[in-house]
């Protein structure tokens, strides 16, 4: 009700021309302001996503102990006595018979099994749809298109609008499932039918229905904006912008829009029919009214590995702007870097068969999946040996940006890698299904995303709010948090090779696994520092909004052309006139100027030399 | 890294862990070439007064040779994978004793033909969670599930199948070593997931004849009396 009175409110402001609070920072058709709005919206939601992946850790290292913070004391638990104020709260309750959130999910903070599935499910589904999405697409994707290819604003501001209230409406949605009755949706992020196609297999009712429907909406979010992306990449271009002049990153988020506009309505329409199954008993994939658990699976994954790709694409297009930048040289191969972009674009369709080796596919199938994706892994060697000839011959400097970028590299080698033994399908036998998986994709997207997200938080936070972060912190920031996350991700391949199942709530139940566990102790120590080492770029983000540097205008000396305009840029970005492009994005250290930097609008001829 | 795998004692599984062992191989030469490179690049090439960048922007001959070398190795690695994954889930070899397993929120039925050989007849002779077999000798799986999917997950045995609602489908192997294995459910199916297991036991020729003769209904009336009114 609140909402749509203030919703009433920006209406009438809006109609009165007059940018007043609500519209400037609300209900926004800034495309600067909506990506802020994604931001903030993804941060939010990786704090959270982050907190359920610690409890996730907590189990896994220490099972079935009660939880720090919450849980009761350990003396309780031997002798009865309580020792703090929760042992005397649980106390309490138990003697009382109280009945709420935390003693139905964990009874004396021991986090139920249950509760546990709902734990790893929720975190994915946060990282994948409501932090990696919103930022890496929403938030860079809105910021940086007008202003790199230089328009005042997207196509469709009010469509931009909406699709982030859109998602925030679906964000809600989703959050609000941690509070119904029976829980949140507990069937992986994959949701594999039949498990989520009735509520009698699981017990979870109106969790897993919010958790389709919130991606619905979702899908409604994304479809906006890609419609958007794609409108204004091809026709706002300003004067001189070439295709083959775009920034590799609005070629990397073009591409995205593209395969989300394509890959979303498989994933609503399979949403749809499992909320079907659920909720009017039809039985698309119950085999016990005629259907089939596999289509689930086909739809879900015909979607899903484009997703996969719309999770890193955007990274790969920021890190190789920022690689070139710093190291002072122009992109090596940037027509191979386009290419190998366009051709994953294509190739992403014909690889979804890898996820289902196991699943009981006919196994002639592996054969085809296994080429396919064996091929699809060229573009991405691609893209890493034109990194690596960017920084040959360059002048590196070592800023954040710039070592995160790095870092994203070398992450992104190790999981293209592990990639190769999963897409081999008589290896992906053993090691399917196991923590070598959980290793691989938390390489991509973690050593993948999310070093890239963080290299692009780093280098546009001067263009996006006028200061620039403090260097030194976000330093200690990015080896803090380069340490801990390989401590947290290595060791996971060698539980994997040892057979260890991903999902499961309690290894020691296991007597082939119980050897592993001081690593999966260590393990939890190190995702808790990792945990820990986010609080710095928290404090880092804060204090510089209000105390950083002064940006300026170009702090980096980059060429691209969001650089030309002011930190941050006005309503319109451009003032008066638009700027004109007279070349490619990264004429780092041409001959042509004294500088070593040569941005894209500035015009080089005899007449205007004197001018 | 690899010396992690668990012990093997399936006929197959040396050759799916000596394909992992090269692959691994391929993979960390690769890295380190990678990684060395770029460390070496880092070093050379950080920023010093007066050394300008090299103004590049690529070379044709080396994107080429570098997409047909990657393309080349990898494609080489699917094939040369194929007759393996053949082998395994393709080819059913002439079999000896035949299984249904079934999974089920949260055990394995283990579901032997009886001395008619055949499911579905009333000498069948059902266990829990217990997979009985003979060491050397073909085993054939028939895996499918009551409710949700499961995965038949034999580590010891390199040998990972989903079992399906509404499908029946075939695995095999042939064990070496006697002994009690573990045979978890690795594909995750609801909140009693974790810890459902169940145990192999590789018997010798002889412990098994044992424990067919004594436990193997040995008419139909037996079996009657036995499994009841259980289906």
């Amino acid at each position: 009700m609140a909402e749509s009175a203030v919703a009433i409110d920006a209406h009438e402001v809006q109609a009165h021309e007059e940018p007043g609070f609500v519209s400037t920072y609300i209900f926004s058709t800034d495309h600067k302001m909506i990506a802020k709005q994604f931001l903030f919206f993804g941060l939010f939601m990786m704090i959270i996503g982050g907190s359920l992946a610690m409890m996730v850790r907590w189990q896994l290292g220490y099972p079935e102990q009660p939880l720090p913070v919450v849980g009761v004391s350990q003396e309780f638990l031997e002798t009865d006595e309580p020792q703090t104020a929760m042992d005397r709260m649980w106390q309490e309750w138990d003697e009382e018979g109280t009945e709420n959130w935390l003693v139905e999910n964990m009874p004396y903070g021991v986090m139920t099994a249950a509760f546990y599935n709902m734990l790893f499910t929720m975190h994915a589904t946060l990282m994948i749809f409501f932090v990696i999405m919103p930022i890496l697409v929403g938030c860079f994707g809105n910021y940086l298109i007008p202003l790199m290819i230089g328009a005042r604003d997207m196509a469709f501001p009010m469509l931009n609008m909406l699709s982030f209230w859109v998602g925030a409406v679906s964000g809600i949605v989703m959050l609000a499932g941690f509070f119904v009755s029976g829980g949140h949706a507990a069937t992986g992020w994959t949701a594999y039918a039949p498990l989520s196609s009735d509520p009698m297999w699981t017990g979870v009712d109106w969790g897993q229905n919010l958790w389709c429907m919130s991606i619905i909406i979702l899908a409604f979010s994304s479809m906006m904006g890609a419609i958007n992306y794609i409108t204004t990449v091809i026709n706002m271009r300003a004067p001189g912008m070439t295709f083959m002049r775009m920034p590799l990153v609005i070629w990397s988020l073009l591409i995205v829009a593209i395969l989300l506009l394509l890959a979303l309505p498989v994933l609503t329409s399979a949403l749809a029919l499992l909320l079907f199954d659920r909720m009017a008993g039809t039985s698309f994939f119950s085999p016990a009214g005629g259907g089939d658990p596999l289509l689930w699976q086909h739809l879900f994954w015909f979607f899903g590995h484009p997703e996969v790709y719309v999770l890193i694409v955007p990274a790969m297009g920021m890190v190789s702007d920022i690689l070139s930048v710093f190291s002072r040289k122009p992109v090596f191969g940037y027509h191979a870097m386009v290419y190998a972009m366009l051709s994953i674009a294509f190739l992403g369709w014909i690889v979804w068969g890898h996820h289902m080796f196991m699943s009981g596919m006919n196994p002639a199938l592996g054969m085809a999946f296994m080429l396919s994706t064996m091929v699809i892994a060229v573009p991405s060697a691609i893209k890493t040996f034109n990194w690596l000839g960017t920084l040959w011959g360059g002048s590196i400097h070592y800023t954040t940006p710039m070592l995160n970028a790095l870092a994203f590299v070398a992450m992104f080698v190790i999981g293209g890698l592990s990639g190769i033994h999963m897409a081999i399908t008589p290896v992906d036998i053993f090691i399917h299904d196991t923590y070598y998986i959980v290793a691989h994709i938390h390489y991509v997207v973690f050593g993948g995303s999310i070093f890239g997200m963080f290299a692009g938080l780093y280098y546009w936070f001067p263009k996006m709010f006028g200061r620039v972060m403090n260097e030194p912190l976000g330093k200690v920031h990015f080896w803090l948090t380069f340490l801990f996350y390989n401590c947290t991700f290595i060791p996971m391949h060698l539980l994997g090779v040892a057979g260890h199942m991903r999902r499961i709530y309690n290894p020691m139940q296991y007597e082939f696994l119980q050897h592993l566990q001081p690593m999966n102790e260590f393990i939890t120590v190190s995702s808790f520092c990792l945990g820990a080492a986010q609080l710095l770029l928290v404090f880092n983000f804060c204090w510089s909004l209000y105390r950083g540097k002064k940006a300026g205008r170009n702090p980096w000396q980059a060429n691209t052309l969001e650089w030309a305009a002011p930190s941050p840029p006005p309503h319109g970005n451009w003032g008066d006139t638009l700027p004109t492009v007279y070349r490619g994005p990264y004429e780092y250290s041409s001959p042509e100027v004294t500088e070593d930097w040569l941005p894209q609008d500035k015009q080089l001829a005899p007449a205007t030399a004197d001018a | 890294m690899l010396s992690w795998l668990p012990e093997n004692i399936s006929t197959y599984g040396a050759e799916i862990d000596s394909y992992f062992y090269l692959i691994y191989y391929i993979t960390l030469v690769a890295f380190y070439l990678v990684a060395a490179t770029m460390v070496i690049f880092m070093i050379k090439y950080r920023r010093r007064d007066g050394v300008p960048a090299k103004y590049h922007h690529g070379h044709t001959g080396l994107e080429i040779t570098w997409t047909a070398l990657t393309a080349v190795t990898l494609l080489t690695l699917a094939f040369m994978g194929k007759p393996l994954w053949t082998k395994i889930k393709q080819d059913m070899p002439p079999y000896e004793i035949q299984v249904q397993v079934t999974g089920k929120q949260f055990n394995w039925e283990i579901l032997y033909p009886g001395p008619d050989g055949e499911f579905g007849t009333q000498d069948d002779l059902e266990l829990e969670n217990m997979l009985h077999v003979p060491v050397d000798k073909v085993v054939r799986v028939v895996l499918t599930s009551k409710d949700v999917i499961h995965s038949f997950f034999v580590p010891v045995l390199r040998l990972k199948q989903d079992t399906l609602p509404g499908r029946k489908i075939d695995a095999w192997f042939e064990a070496t070593k006697p002994g009690r294995y573990e045979m978890p459910c690795a594909e995750m199916c609801g909140f009693g997931h974790s810890g459902m297991l169940g145990y192999l036991i590789v018997h010798t020729h002889e412990d098994y004849e044992a424990w067919v003769q004594k436990n193997w209904p040995e008419s139909k009336m037996a079996s009657k009396i036995e499994h009841g009114s259980e289906s």
